[in-house]
């Protein structure tokens, strides 16, 4: 793999670039498709119903299918943890999420979207870059431990800019923790363009200050984003420390709901990224080689609208948030000022 | 004379200023070519560039840090946080550099700097977007706290934020961003910062509050008036400088008083107002001052925050309890 420059497999057109031997098998390699279409079709009828009143705020994965999906097939969600930032839906997925909790947290009913307890997963949140450093304390701990386990924790390259992943980036290069920062450079933070960030040639290239690789990856190519990973992956696991990851890719769609990119976007640079459609590259790969056909992709893509209309049908009948759940898990145990305003609430 | 909403106010004194003082940019997240997400700064980098409407890196500590050094070399920075949570991630930056600079170099180095932030709940946004952390900001002193409630008041707080020798933390109430308009006038003029108004005079109790607060609880006044109770609203515009002058004769005329906000109660600002009334005013009270507040839980979900907020229910409630104590 070249220390520098972008690592690609395939070329946007989907066809195995000189010299390149796809190391994953076919069957793996429609497994990731067929996440990726399944991401694909919740946003889309996610918009849609958002547009109806009938959804709350959501950012989209669109354009990032295989830099989340290629990345996440790299784990072992039974040993390895997850710490999200909040636009890699299918890796939620892949690690055993239910589709239809995270329908209910985006519909203010987080009660009901409680992260399994089997899952090695931490919640999404929000505040940007907050996640890295619980993330490091996390593989820093199983290391200290000696359990097994690898930590990834994603983030876009807006919150690369936070205080916050540049000390932990340093702190895991520190400690040697287990960890694979994954940054996915989708060219925008909201209307910032990736040039305002920053004045690095890559954003991987800021690993070599703190005593670690970093890589940089074609982010819509599926099975390069996948070997990147693997890699780094398997060094954590060796116990050889961390590694920081940019995989280069493009946000197709608005940054949330609330957004209007055509007040900063150039139209040309969208056209552009939709011609390198992550999705229709790995489905040109996958028929070149006699394992895709317009029958499998119409298969699939029923299958996925009915996965999400089955998870939307059991969301609708999940309990609906009581009153008294804004004071559960404030503590073990309210303090008697917290009892007090619990029974005015609830009128007791 | 137009109608503004607050956002039309806002961005008519960020451009006056502007354009009066060519020392005045403004930095931020989105403050470009999105004009902000809210799109207070609207137009403006098309009007005076990059250089003086910089969209920075996301990074909150950095914006507060490096406009006390852009103040230090001489020009006058507005700031912009994206939502006031995420001063968090500039904390130490803002209360305990900002607010501390003059003080410090034993007044070499006074910072004409202002910090402007959108607060509050109601509109459903994400964690962290709507915590009403406004005391945190009083704890630490030497920086102006001030919170319009009203077209008019932002415009003319804004401009005197700006022309302020001294930093100020200029808090929008979200909610109101958009819901109505007032006349605001077309040239520029300044709202003094310690001077608390009255937002609807009454006789039998005094309802204090600020920011979007203040809409709640002159809804209340609207219902506790069909009951017959003539209750006045204060805005008190900016908790740093506080008016207590004003906050004391209101009481004394009432002899009674709720206090509103949407932090939660333990430590709120609403804290600092009980504490100063019963010093100042105490022999005239009629009856035990009430707070109404946001519960001391962290905020809940977007389905649930309508029950956590202080809403004008509950102020009657509570004003009720306090005539008839
Ligand atoms: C600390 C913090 N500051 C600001 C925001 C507001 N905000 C939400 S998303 C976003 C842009 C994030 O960009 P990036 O990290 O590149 O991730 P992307 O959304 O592109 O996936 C901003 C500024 C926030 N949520 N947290």
């Amino acid at each position: 793999m070249p220390e520098n420059g972008v690592y690609q497999v395939l070329d946007p057109s989907g066809r195995l670039r000189e010299g390149a031997k796809p190391v994953l098998d076919d069957e793996f390699v429609l497994e990731g498709l067929r996440w990726m279409l399944l991401s694909r079709a919740f946003d889309s009828k996610a918009t849609a119903l958002q547009r109806q009143g009938r959804f709350g705020v959501f950012s989209p994965v669109i354009g990032q299918e295989a830099s989340v999906v290629g990345s996440a097939m790299a784990f072992e969600p039974r040993t390895d943890w997850l710490v999200p930032q909040y636009r890699e839906l299918p890796a939620y997925l892949m690690w055993g999420f239910p589709l239809v909790k995270h329908i209910l947290n985006l519909s203010g009913n987080p009660v009901a979207g409680r992260i399994p307890d089997d899952l090695k997963m931490l919640p999404t949140q929000v505040s940007l870059a907050a996640q890295l450093p619980h993330a490091v304390g996390l593989a820093w701990g199983l290391q200290i431990q000696g359990k097994e386990g690898v930590v990834v924790t994603y983030f876009g390259e807006g919150s690369s800019s936070e205080g916050d992943f540049h000390e932990s980036c340093n702190l895991a290069g520190v400690t040697g923790a287990p960890i694979v920062f994954f940054l996915q450079n989708n060219q925008w933070a909201i209307s910032t363009p990736r040039s305002f960030q920053s004045a690095a040639r890559y954003f991987a290239d800021r690993a070599a200050g703190y005593g670690f690789p970093g890589r940089v990856v074609d982010g819509n190519d599926l099975l390069a984003v996948y070997e990147v990973t693997k890699e780094a992956v398997d060094r954590a696991r060796r116990g050889e420390g961390p590694t920081l990851i940019e995989s280069i890719t493009y946000r197709m769609s608005f940054h949330n709901t609330t957004d209007n990119p055509s007040r900063y976007q150039d139209p040309k640079d969208l056209e552009e990224a939709r011609a390198r459609d992550p999705i229709e590259r790995i489905e040109a790969y996958l028929r070149e080689r006699g394992m895709w056909s317009d029958e499998k992709a119409k298969e699939y893509r029923a299958v996925a609208a009915q996965e999400i209309e089955d998870a939307l049908v059991e969301a609708q009948q999940a309990p609906r948030p009581e009153p008294a759940q804004i004071f559960e898990n404030v503590f073990a145990e309210l303090t008697p000022r917290q009892a007090a305003q619990r029974r005015e609430l609830l009128g007791e | 004379m137009a109608q503004l909403t607050i956002i039309e106010a806002i961005r008519a004194a960020i451009l006056h200023e502007m354009e009066e003082d060519e020392r005045v940019m403004i930095l931020g997240l989105d403050v470009g070519r999105l004009g902000g997400v809210f799109r207070t700064t609207d137009g403006l980098i098309e009007k005076f560039g990059r250089k003086r409407v910089f969209d920075t890196p996301l990074a909150e500590a950095s914006i507060i840090g490096s406009s006390i050094g852009l103040a230090i070399s001489g020009l006058i920075p507005v700031a912009e946080i994206q939502f006031l949570g995420f001063t968090h991630q500039a904390f130490h930056q803002l209360g305990q550099q900002l607010g501390r600079y003059r003080y410090r170099s034993r007044g070499r180095f006074p910072l004409q700097v202002t910090v402007r932030a959108p607060m509050g709940g109601g509109t459903k946004t994400p964690e962290f977007h709507p915590d009403a952390i406004e005391a945190q900001f009083v704890q630490s002193p030497a920086i102006k706290v001030v919170m319009p409630s009203n077209p008019y008041d932002a415009k003319g707080m804004l401009i005197e934020a700006i022309r302020d020798p001294d930093p100020v933390l200029f808090i929008e109430p979200e909610r109101l961003y958009r819901k109505g308009r007032a006349e605001v006038p077309d040239e520029a003029y300044t709202v003094p910062f310690g001077k608390a108004r009255v937002a609807r005079e009454g006789e039998h109790i005094t309802l204090i509050g600020w920011s979007a607060a203040v809409e709640v609880c002159e809804h209340a006044a609207a219902k506790l008036a069909e009951e017959g109770i003539s209750a006045e609203v204060l805005d008190l515009r900016s908790l740093v400088p506080l008016d207590i002058e004003s906050m004391v004769a209101s009481v004394v005329k009432t002899g009674r008083c709720v206090v509103v906000h949407e932090a939660p109660l333990s430590a709120g600002f609403g804290a600092e107002v009980v504490a100063t009334l019963q010093e100042e005013a105490f022999y005239s009270l009629d009856a035990p001052i009430a707070r109404v507040a946001s519960y001391d839980t962290p905020y809940p979900p977007a389905t649930m925050e309508n029950l956590w907020l202080p809403s004008s229910a509950r102020v009657v409630n509570a004003a009720r309890k306090t005539v008839n104590a």
